[in-house]
């Protein structure tokens, strides 16, 4: 079963590349007049989520600017510290955990007539996880630049490691490589005065250890079977992706915007996701501020090798236990405030906005017990579902 | 099973069967009623002929799509300030959607179409 839909895969894939090869022949001749660079701004934000046990917070910098109107170079930090007693961390027995994330990436854009040629560099550090990934853009605006063509390929490379959780320290005979591939087509197009929509189409394939090293699945104790048992994970070594979005945005007469989109996801691994999102972005007449709102709906269907309790430890080849791979919904309302100041330029300031949003997710689980109260019988624990609060204020200047 | 060996896999085609064949065709070629090994062309010249209407079709697709170079926008540079207010744009806030987009790709199988990327998940 594996073997076949990697192979599906496999033919996607190449599908991909024999497109982005048509498209980069087609495109380049075509390169004429001058193109746009994304505009000179920096922004702070600072993030902080709260739900399922887990608080996660920091800060994130990124600063883009343009040079000799056809350079511009992008630096992002990005750091997250994750504080954790998650409903997995609790049913392993392990005590609460805290760890940093630290991102930094490098991006930079040469603009060629209307051409844009983009390289970048992202570098992941935790204790327990390094990931370094380098991808390479090229952009292309056509037809009177009603539309724009982008196409992208990532590569990723990055070193598993796993945490003593009795000592706390790091293992060191534990180090597993993951390797990533990542292929991109998008178009965005203008349709009307006031209409603009844009397709997204990436296949993504991962190879290596795909785990995560803290997790169990679990089985029915042989010795009892209202008790179960733990034991580690044992996923696929190999896994792709593919997805389809389309997105539009359309401008109302009185100054306000409403926007949409879906997404189509599969995976060899048997999972299947849609997303949908509809949102507004509302203005206030003659002030600095402006308010949005977003709601977004997504579900997805379990993993072939998914289930919440194995009848034995040797059921099959691969068991996996992860909620990320159970069947489940996901809603999210979306808040926001902006307000803008510096309307008219202050200095070397061409404008700025202070931005407050707030996010309410809720995770509703079709196929995952919370297994925490042994007292239970083993199968028969209420399904799991949990909250989460989302904050980001984040301070934009363009210069 | 690894992502190389299923890519050199999955892309071989009925062309590496053409090759081989010789001017008598194979029963194994046989399917959907295809009568075109009544053709007086050799198996391998009839694939080399079919190869190269196919880069043909390649080209003409090229051509067509190079000469949409000059269709006529249908929306004027000067009718695009509704576009061009900051409230249209598709990701106003790459610093915010990043995030966003991190978190929800920590808690959902689902993965890109999105527009950004990021490693580790800080997830368990």
């Amino acid at each position: 079963m594996h073997d076949a839909s990697v192979s599906d895969g496999g033919h996607f894939r190449a599908a991909i590349l024999a497109l982005l090869s048509l498209l980069a022949m087609t495109l380049l001749p075509l390169a004429s007049d001058a193109g746009v660079l994304p505009e000179d701004r920096a922004d702070l934000l600072y993030h902080r989520y709260d739900g399922g046990g887990v608080t996660i917070h920091g800060p994130s910098l990124l600063v883009r600017k343009t040079m000799a109107e056809k350079y511009s170079v992008s630096a992002n930090y990005y750091m997250d510290m994750v504080t954790s007693a998650s409903i997995d961390v609790q049913v392993s027995g392990a005590s609460e955990y805290k760890e940093e994330r630290n991102q930094y990436s490098l991006g930079f854009d040469y603009l060629r007539g209307k051409t844009t040629y983009s390289v970048g560099f992202t570098n992941s550090d935790e204790d327990d996880y390094k990931a370094k990934t380098a991808s390479f853009n090229i952009s292309q605006d056509l037809f009177g630049d009603l539309t724009t063509v982008t196409m992208g390929f990532s590569r990723g490379s990055d070193t598993v490691r796993r945490r003593d959780t009795i000592t706390d320290r790091i293992d060191n005979n534990f180090s597993e490589p993951v390797e990533r591939w990542s292929y991109r087509v998008g178009v965005s197009q203008i349709l009307t005065r006031t209409t603009i929509m844009s397709l997204g189409l990436e296949v993504i394939t991962d190879q290596g250890y795909l785990n995560n090293p803290y997790r169990s699945f679990r089985y029915v104790d042989p010795e009892n079977d209202t008790q179960y048992k733990l034991a580690t994970e044992i996923y696929p070594h190999t896994r792709t992706s593919n997805a389809v979005s389309l997105n539009a945005r359309y401008f109302l007469p009185y100054r306000a915007a409403i926007h949409g989109g879906y997404r189509f996801f599969t995976d060899t691994w048997g999972i299947g996701a849609n997303t949908f999102e509809v949102g507004y972005v509302h203005p206030l007449k003659a002030t600095p501020w402006t308010f949005e709102a977003s709601f977004r709906y997504y579900d997805q269907s379990r993993a072939d090798f998914y289930s919440d309790l194995f009848p034995s430890i040797d059921f099959q080849n691969f068991m996996g236990r992860d909620k990320e791979l159970s069947t489940f919904t996901s809603k999210s309302l979306h808040l926001g405030a902006s307000y803008e100041f510096a309307k008219t330029g202050w200095r070397f300031v061409k404008r700025g906005t202070v931005n407050l949003y707030y996010d309410r997710m809720q995770f509703d689980y079709d196929d995952f017990r919370d297994a925490r109260n042994r007292s239970l019988a083993a199968g028969t624990e209420p399904l799991y579902s949990f909250g989460a609060n989302v904050f980001q204020c984040f301070v934009s200047v363009w210069f | 099973m690894d992502a190389t060996g299923t890519s050199q896999r999955s892309v071989g085609t009925s062309l590496d069967v053409w090759k081989g064949a010789t001017s008598r065709p194979s029963l194994l070629l046989l399917r959907n009623g295809d009568t075109s090994f009544l053709s007086p062309l050799p198996l391998w010249e009839r694939a080399r002929v079919r190869g190269v209407s196919r880069c043909a079709a390649a080209a003409l697709a090229l051509l067509a799509l190079s000469a949409c170079g000059n269709i006529e926008p249908w929306v004027k540079p000067y009718e695009r300030q509704a576009l061009a207010d900051p409230i249209m744009s598709l990701d106003p806030n790459p610093v915010s959607s990043a995030y966003i987009d991190h978190v929800y790709e920590a808690r959902e199988g689902a993965r890109g179409a999105l527009g950004s990327s990021g490693g580790g998940c800080g997830c368990n």
